[in-house]
């Protein structure tokens, strides 16, 4: 066991699943030499070449091109897009070929590319840094949608990720990186693709929520215990496909449900819990579903991050009005 | 007396221009213009490359009729386009790849894809798309440009592997406007990826004639952006094309990088049969203009006059085709229905919860 942040366990799971297979290539931007922006692949170069750790032009769709072909060739591609406001120049790459080549080839040929990219608020980045944007990849058909909540889920779901056959999509929390450490075990191990955790248990609302926001769930769950209510969260983990039955389960045994995500309320996936809760488990329900979700506007200057972005008092609030409905 | 300028602007552009000559060998008679770059090809190997293109024509001949009947659905006409497809393709080895635009379904067949399939692609039948284990080609690229990354991609893979294969791309004159054709390129020329970008000029994307696109003066020039070897040849001329593509494949295996070849050709008929009409926006004279250029014609009166190539042989080949050609489409009839529980069992290796939800929803429907 290492007292490791997160971008340290997200290097730790490339280098040893590089170690491991050789097929795995990772590139993009500043990612070889320099070790990346946020040094998460830090090292890389120097130990593995650049055959298999490559700085590329300034281009994501050249990029997002790059890994379709190495992947046809038998390659597992791990891209890197600098920061995720910048997918839309490769939302073809992403969207309209990696993602439907199994499809479109008849359930023959598999895309294991995995694309990695930071966003998140907070840290009072510049422009189209920080957006959240997993809600545009959760309504395509054919990728997975990965967002991890802290060292210890990040490494076991990246190493889950490179070994994936399918296409995934891996959201990294700028402001996750380094705000805390966490014991994470040497060795390798995966945290399955599509599944939640229950972060913290409870039993009278349920607080489903991903990313970030899971820090400011259990900041809010231990001022709500102080008002002698018991919140039990669940940090999504995957946000497509969703583990529709950890979801479930949890809702029913609380009776509420309290979605939170750092998304504007018309993104993120968010709507898609709700539906699925109030399709699935509305007989259950003993109030409303509650969201807290960041305002419909375009992601804020930098001065005003923290009056824009959802926090713990926002949960607390919703979970209140919910248990005293 | 004017002040001496820094940079001789009319200078500077006639050097660009004169950099990319057009090359040709054949004339549209048929003449050999070029005999000191003439490709080196058997008599046989010159009759094989005039059968694929009297192939060629047949097929689209055909297409067109069976798509008017409905027994298509998508086409792209290649007619006018032999010289370009086929001659250029015929430079290629079986272990290359191929990235296709939606117009190269002659190229596809000849690499490998069997005729009912490529007619199943038109249809818009999954089993278009299952590509045997040894045929090296991704399925036609309908978002022009992305074949062009995809394609430096798969060249960098094949570099890697320390393959000595090359991997050929297409697409036309509009694509030549896109970013991904750029990227391609450069990237390809970064990382001196073992590919032949082709770029088929043939006048008009859809409507937009070739000047819209760019006030280069050939698209062939492009390549210097790339840092990467452009070549313009006549497209209607097939041992031009193939000299000229056979001189890039060398150059990229040999591990030099890649390299932009322009054709310069004609469609004779419409973008698609998706309705458009191209009298709507060329004239006669256009037409007339080419039709001269055929490349059929002047293939045609080489090899007559080397005694290579008869009328009865045409003739013989055109019924052959025409045969193979209603075979096809018979065998395409064959196809299984397509059900929407496979489609969703295609979509992942590993499915999640609503997937698997799915399937058992539409197999209940489906075993009604």
């Amino acid at each position: 066991m290492a007292n490791l942040t997160m971008i340290q366990a997200i290097t730790e799971a490339l280098d040893q699943e590089m170690e491991k297979d050789e097929k795995v290539l990772v590139f993009g931007e500043d990612v070889g030499k320099n070790g990346g922006v946020f040094r998460a692949t830090q090292g890389l170069h120097e130990k593995y070449g650049d055959d298999r750790v490559s700085d590329t032009p300034l281009a994501e769709s050249g990029i997002g091109g790059m890994a379709f072909g190495l992947a046809i060739q038998g390659f597992r591609p791990v891209m890197e897009i600098q920061f995720f406001g910048f997918v839309f120049e490769v939302m073809d790459s992403i969207a309209g070929q990696i993602s439907r080549t199994r499809y479109r080839m008849g359930g023959k040929v598999n895309m294991p590319v995995v694309v990695r990219s930071p966003f998140g608020g907070g840290v009072h980045t510049p422009e189209m840094h920080a957006d959240n944007l997993e809600g545009l990849m959760a309504q395509t058909p054919g990728l997975k949608v990965v967002i991890p909540s802290n060292p210890y889920d990040a490494k076991g779901l990246m190493t889950a990720s490179l070994r994936s056959e399918d296409p995934v999509v891996f959201l990294e929390h700028m402001k996750l990186y380094r705000s805390f450490r966490d014991e994470v075990p040497e060795e390798q191990y995966t945290v399955p693709l599509g599944k939640a955790a229950v972060a913290r248990e409870g039993k009278d609302v349920s607080i489903i929520t991903y990313g970030y926001m899971v820090r400011e769930a259990l900041k809010a769950a231990e001022q709500l215990e102080k008002d002698g209510i018991s919140a039990e969260i669940i940090d999504l983990r995957t946000v497509s496909p969703l583990d529709v039955d950890t979801i479930i389960q949890s809702v029913e045994k609380t009776g509420r449900a309290v979605v939170v995500q750092e998304a504007q309320r018309q993104a993120g996936v968010g709507a898609a819990v709700i539906s699925e809760i109030s399709q699935r488990s509305i007989l259950s329900l003993e109030a409303p579903i509650a969201f807290v979700a960041a305002p419909d506007t375009v992601y804020p200057f930098g001065m005003v991050e923290n009056d824009w972005l959802p926090n713990a008092a926002d949960i607390v609030e919703k979970a209140k009005e919910t248990v005293n409905f | 007396m004017a002040n001496k300028q820094p940079v001789d602007y009319e200078a500077l552009m006639s050097t660009i221009e004169a950099a990319f000559p057009m090359v040709q060998i054949l004339d549209k008679d048929g003449k050999v213009v070029n005999e000191d770059i003439m490709p080196d090809l058997s008599d046989d190997q010159l009759v094989e490359l005039m059968r694929r293109m009297v192939w060629s024509r047949i097929l689209h001949e055909r297409s067109m009729a069976l798509a008017r009947q409905g027994r298509l659905g998508f086409y792209a006409p290649t007619a006018g386009q032999e010289a370009s497809q086929l001659a250029s393709h015929f430079a290629f080895e079986k272990k290359d790849w191929l990235y296709p635009g939606y117009r190269d379904i002659p190229q596809l067949i000849q690499h490998g894809l069997s005729l009912p399939q490529a007619f199943l692609w038109s249809r818009g039948h999954v089993e278009g798309n299952n590509y045997p284990e040894d045929l090296n080609a991704v399925p036609p690229q309908i978002i022009i440009g992305a074949q062009f990354i995809q394609a430096m991609g798969n060249a960098v893979g094949q570099k890697l592997k320390g393959s000595d294969a090359v991997t050929f791309t297409y697409t036309g004159d509009g694509g030549s406007s896109q970013g991904d054709t750029y990227e391609g390129m450069n990237f390809a020329g970064v990382y001196k990826a073992p590919i032949v970008f082709i770029i088929q000029n043939n006048g008009y994307a859809i409507s937009t004639p070739r000047e819209k696109q760019t006030a280069a003066k050939t698209i062939a020039q492009k390549a210097a952006a790339a840092g990467i070897p452009g070549v313009q040849v006549d497209g209607m001329d097939p041992l031009a094309v193939y000299a000229v593509t056979k001189q890039a494949r060398e150059w990229a295996a040999a591990g030099n990088g890649p390299v932009l070849i322009e054709t310069i050709t004609n469609r004779f008929g419409p973008h698609s049969t998706s309705g458009d009409d191209p009298t709507r926006y060329r004239d006669q004279e256009s037409f007339d203009y080419w039709e001269q250029r055929d490349p059929l014609i002047r293939f045609r009166n080489f090899l007559t006059e080397k005694g290579l190539w008869s009328e009865e042989q045409e003739e013989e080949l055109i019924e052959k085709t025409k045969e193979e050609i209603k075979a096809a489409a018979k065998e395409a009839d064959q196809a299984p229905k397509q059900k929407i529980s496979d489609f969703l069992k295609n979509m992942f290796e590993e499915p999640g919860q609503n997937i698997q939800e799915q399937i058992r929803e539409f197999e209940a429907k489906e075993n009604k």
